[in-house]
């Protein structure tokens, strides 16, 4: 317990520290991009929405910067993450919070999918080695050493396009109107085929690598030899005993790579135009649209932060070791 | 300490231990045939590297890749039922045969607990593999039973093995082994970690056990003066054979070999694992290029004019008369047959 209290308070002096910094960087870049992006869109803006972005990025010249600051929290808290300029007049709040649930439900699902399958692979592979699992190895290895932007393009040109059932690009069928129905949740899983099935392909041979060279690891450790002695069935000891073991540095892994999902699609979503956070960065990246992308950036910070505390308690829940100050 | 033993539990014959295949095979173990009887503490020394795990690994079929027996037979006599060869059993009876007969505690002791399970766990999984049948209930009261039968607190069954310190963790496998009343408990090195006391004191303890319990122990150790006072028969291994075999207070009183006799005369350090054996000079022999003959002769006091180029094999010496034992030495000629 003391010890997650320790992490806990080492994330969120973490968070404080790249908030200030996310705070810092716009008041120190050369010239003054989102003044004149305001300047530009003048007249589409209300006063409220000019007054967000001045707090956000520092344009009140007459404050000073401690109140700056005390101003920037103020705001945060009440989730004002200033106007997107790509989205206008959207607030960025509202973009990310559309965004978000296509990537988490595309890359969170396959995330998930690709460790689960994976690592069952890699359990197979390391336990019977040179079986035909084992066998699969350096084809997955192969496909997952192929850049994935080129995976993508490949994966389109062959399979989507006119007259194919896949479809190469967005979310769901344009026209529709997104809701809980079976014509939208039918377009919307038919156009994550695609981009979910090139994910797995190229992120899960590095599970399945990782514990099968975990298993091989673990298969000669002398706890392993006394279960075989014990005439315990094979089973209970390559799950029990062998995957439960090697199982405990791909733990720690995974939850790392449940904080990219926000932040490490945005090739995925540029190649299949997926609507998601990391191809609306990209377009905000495009348009300079600072406030999108502060407020991405922020999304990714505390995505990444809350993995690693997911991380801890996995390792603390799964190895007894580390908790002994209990 | 000697008592009359007549009824053989596991007689091991003429077994041939490589790690590899062909010529480029190390033979680790060569022609052994040791038979252990009903009840008996025998003792298994030698030098680091003479073959002692292995032959231990190889009766047990627990030999790591790339290890295999070459040749031999392992024949066990269950208490009722005819003997059968351990090595020609199939992959489910092996299983079943495992630990409810023949049970081992390895030379790492100290890593021989899963790290993410109970003890609790790890002694009743043992139970649960032979006994399917038996309540979650009567296999902790077993598992409580076999902690205090190695002199550890009941509570210390919720521990997790980083918990307990390393003679608690050496205790607990010795306990675990005895978990099914095995008829033959093999111990290959079990307290090299500990300090003298603590290996005295195990090493008691599990004597008095197999008096009441009456299981056969095959002990093996570096350390003979362990061995003279806890065994009934000892046999001595130099390069991947057995070189002589006597009662223990025989072979303390009277080596025959002059391996024995260093061995006994090499001071065991006092702590550590790994001993110096100052009473032999020269290094144990490289398996990949055995010397011709018997191949302790490039380090033999005693050597003499046969023993470079002839085997001698190990058997009853022709000028021997009293308690059986043998001895695979030039100086003690065996008329074979
Ligand atoms: N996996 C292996 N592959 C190849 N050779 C091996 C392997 N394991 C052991 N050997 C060799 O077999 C020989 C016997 O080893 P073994 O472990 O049986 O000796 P030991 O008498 O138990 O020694 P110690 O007292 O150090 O435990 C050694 O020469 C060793 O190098
Ligand atoms: S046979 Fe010869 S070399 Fe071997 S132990 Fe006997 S005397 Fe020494
Ligand atoms: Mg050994």
């Amino acid at each position: 317990m003391k010890f997650l209290l320790q992490r806990f308070a080492f994330y969120l002096f973490t968070l404080w520290a790249a908030i200030t910094l996310n705070f810092f960087i716009p008041r120190v870049m050369p010239g003054d991009p989102v003044s004149s992006l305001i300047s530009k869109n003048q007249g589409r803006l209300t006063s409220d929405a000019i007054h967000s972005l001045e707090v956000l990025f520092g344009l009140d010249k007459k404050q000073s910067l401690w109140d700056q600051y005390i101003g920037y929290w103020q705001q945060l808290f009440k989730g004002d993450l200033g106007m997107s300029f790509t989205f206008f007049p959207t607030p960025v709040s509202e973009v990310i919070s559309q965004s978000l649930p296509w990537t988490v439900g595309l890359v969170g699902i396959t995330t998930i999918l690709s460790f689960l399958i994976g690592t069952a692979l890699g359990v197979g592979a390391g336990w019977k080695r040179g079986s035909w699992i084992d066998s699969l190895l350096p084809a997955t290895t192969f496909l997952s050493s192929v850049p994935y932007f080129w995976l993508g393009l490949v994966a389109i040109a062959l399979l989507a396009g006119p007259g194919s059932w896949f479809p190469s690009s967005g979310g769901f069928t344009p026209g529709l109107v997104p809701a809980w129905d079976h014509y939208f949740i039918g377009s919307a899983i038919n156009h994550s085929l695609l981009p979910a099935a090139t994910i797995l392909i190229s992120s899960m041979s590095g599970w399945m690598l990782g514990m099968r060279n975990m298993m091989v690891t673990v298969a000669s450790e002398d706890y392993i030899t006394v279960a075989h002695a014990k005439g315990l069935s094979d089973k209970r000891v390559a799950f029990s005993y062998a995957a439960r073991n090697a199982l405990l540095p791909n733990v720690s892994g995974f939850a790392l790579s449940l904080g990219f999902i926000v932040g490490g699609t945005l090739l995925v979503e540029i190649v299949f135009s997926y609507p998601g956070v990391g191809y609306q960065l990209f377009q905000g990246v495009q348009a300079y649209d600072y406030p999108l992308m502060q407020g991405i950036f922020l999304v990714i910070t505390i995505s990444v932060l809350v993995a690693n505390l997911l991380a801890d308690v996995a390792y603390l829940l799964l190895d007894p070791r580390t908790r002994k100050s209990g | 300490m000697t008592r009359v033993l007549t009824r053989p539990l596991l007689e091991i014959k003429n077994l041939d231990v490589d790690y590899g295949l062909g010529d480029e095979a190390v033979k680790a173990v060569r022609d052994v045939s040791l038979t252990i009887h009903r009840g008996e503490v025998v003792g298994l020394a030698g030098e680091s590297g003479s073959g002692k795990s292995t032959l231990a690994y190889g009766v047990t079929r627990l030999l790591p890749p790339p290890g295999v027996v070459s040749n031999g037979s392992v024949v066990y006599h269950p208490p009722t039922g005819d003997p059968y060869d351990v090595l020609n059993l199939s992959h489910h009876e092996l299983r079943k045969y495992r630990w409810a007969e023949t049970s081992i505690v390895f030379q790492g002791a100290m890593n021989s607990l899963n790290p993410v399970h109970k003890v609790s766990v790890q002694l009743m999984d043992a139970i649960k593999a032979h006994e399917p049948t038996s309540s979650k209930a009567s296999r902790l009261a077993r598992a409580k039973e076999l902690l205090r039968l190695v002199g550890i607190a009941e509570d210390r069954l919720e521990a997790y093995p980083h918990q307990l310190s390393g003679g608690m963790r050496q205790r607990v496998m010795i306990g675990m082994a005895l978990a099914l009343e095995p008829q033959l408990v093999i111990m290959d090195e079990p307290t090299t970690a500990l300090d003298v006391v603590m290996q005295r004191q195990i090493l008691g303890q599990l004597v008095e056990l197999r008096e009441r319990l009456g299981f056969s122990v095959l002990f093996i150790t570096h350390d003979l003066s362990l061995l003279v006072e806890f065994s009934d028969r000892i046999a001595i291994m130099y390069g991947g054979r057995i070189v002589e075999e006597a009662p223990s207070a025989a072979i303390y009183r009277d080596p025959k070999h002059p391996y024995s006799e260093g061995l006994l005369r090499s001071f065991p350090a006092l702590r550590g694992a790994r001993r110096e054996l100052t009473g032999i000079p020269g290094s144990p022999p490289d398996l990949r290029g055995m010397p011709t003959g018997c191949s302790f002769h490039p380090r033999c006091p005693k050597a003499f004019e046969p023993c470079s180029t002839d085997l001698p094999i190990l058997g009853k010496p022709d000028d021997h008369v009293g308690e059986p034992r043998t001895v695979a030495c030039w100086l003690h000629p065996v008329t074979a047959g």
